[in-house]
């Protein structure tokens, strides 16, 4: 392979994170529905704990369980305790986030961004 | 170059998995999509050697939140409002993109076992875990014994988000501003009508 691209082949694992990452991204800045917006931070978030995992991975290794074999090649288990730790601090994120938008729902009527807006300014308005 | 194909491929479908679920406007479909891929995520942690991470995934990631969001979805909207791609997001998300990968190839190529990572104190987990802890799952003596109070922080987050959520939906908040609330649903209708 050519001198260029090899750099970037051998960490093709990242870029591809990458590519996730934003996808989950522009669901959480894009879209005005809440509910997406919320599945779109538990994309963005899933692929933040690939990217993690990724770096933990050792070529030809196996999992971090030890076998008894003293020749045996480990994943670094230190990004996985990170991860195991994260996973269900972004489940208690995600349940206070759907109980907000039940509120807001009770509240407005809507869970659209822009309709809540648009009724605040209205309110303003008349008062 | 077997390890290369089956990642990228898993990669692919959780690409596809995310696109699918931005472009539907069906809640309930996108949430299931959701679910999905959670659960195609847990098959690629497998691939990269953490078990564990992939059935807590599996069990939290897929189930546990795909249930709160199907008793969320019995109680708002079933449809999303139709929208038309957005440029500057679409734009902002580009520009990032670009600023990480930029930013990803200072990292050490993936899987070189002689990346820092791998070589700090990585190893003295991995000799102590049968030498100290006991355990044959290094990944569970870490979590339950070197860093508990860290699972105990985490323990504490989640007690506090079970706080918050019956502080946000719970009954005496609900009756406390019940006029208001019923003069903006009647404004809600007006508006949607």
């Amino acid at each position: 392979m050519s001198a260029l691209l090899d750099p970037i082949l051998g960490q093709w694992n990242y870029y591809l994170v990458i590519v996730l990452m934003m996808i989950g991204f522009y669901a959480v800045i894009a879209r005005g529905n809440m509910v997406k917006k919320i599945v779109g931070l538990n994309i963005f978030q899933t692929s933040v704990f690939m990217l993690y995992i990724s770096m933990g991975k050792v070529a030809n290794g196996t999992a971090p369980i030890l076998t008894g074999d003293p020749n045996t090649v480990y994943s670094n288990p230190l990004p996985h305790v990170l991860i195991l730790t994260a996973i269900v601090v972004g489940v208690s994120t995600t349940a206070v986030g759907y109980a907000l938008i039940i509120r807001i729902q009770e509240s407005f009527g809507s869970i659209e961004d822009d309709d809540i807006i648009a009724m605040l300014d209205d309110e303003e308005e008349t008062s | 170059m077997a390890g290369f194909l089956v990642n990228a491929s898993l990669i692919a479908l959780l690409a596809l998995i995310a696109i699918l679920a931005l472009r539907l406007h069906r809640l309930f479909a996108v949430v299931m999509l959701s679910g999905a891929f959670s659960l195609v995520a847990a098959a690629q942690f497998v691939v990269l050697d953490a078990v564990d991470v992939a059935f807590t995934e599996a069990a939290v990631g897929a189930g546990i939140s795909t249930v709160l969001a199907l008793a969320t979805l019995s109680l708002v909207p079933a449809e999303e409002k139709p929208h038309s791609i957005s440029l500057v997001p679409a734009f902002i998300a580009t520009l990032t993109g670009l600023l990480l990968a930029v930013a990803v190839s200072d990292l050490p190529d993936f899987g070189d076992p002689k990346a820092p990572i791998h070589n700090h104190v990585a190893p003295e987990y991995i000799i102590g875990s049968e030498e100290v802890i006991g355990v044959p799952n290094i990944v569970t003596s870490v979590l339950a014994s070197y860093r508990s109070f860290d699972t105990f922080g985490e323990t504490l987050v989640v007690f506090t988000a079970a706080l918050a959520v019956l502080l946000i939906i719970g009954g005496y908040t609900r009756t406390a501003n019940g006029s208001r609330k019923a003069k903006r649903k009647n404004k809600g209708s007006q508006d949607a009508g």
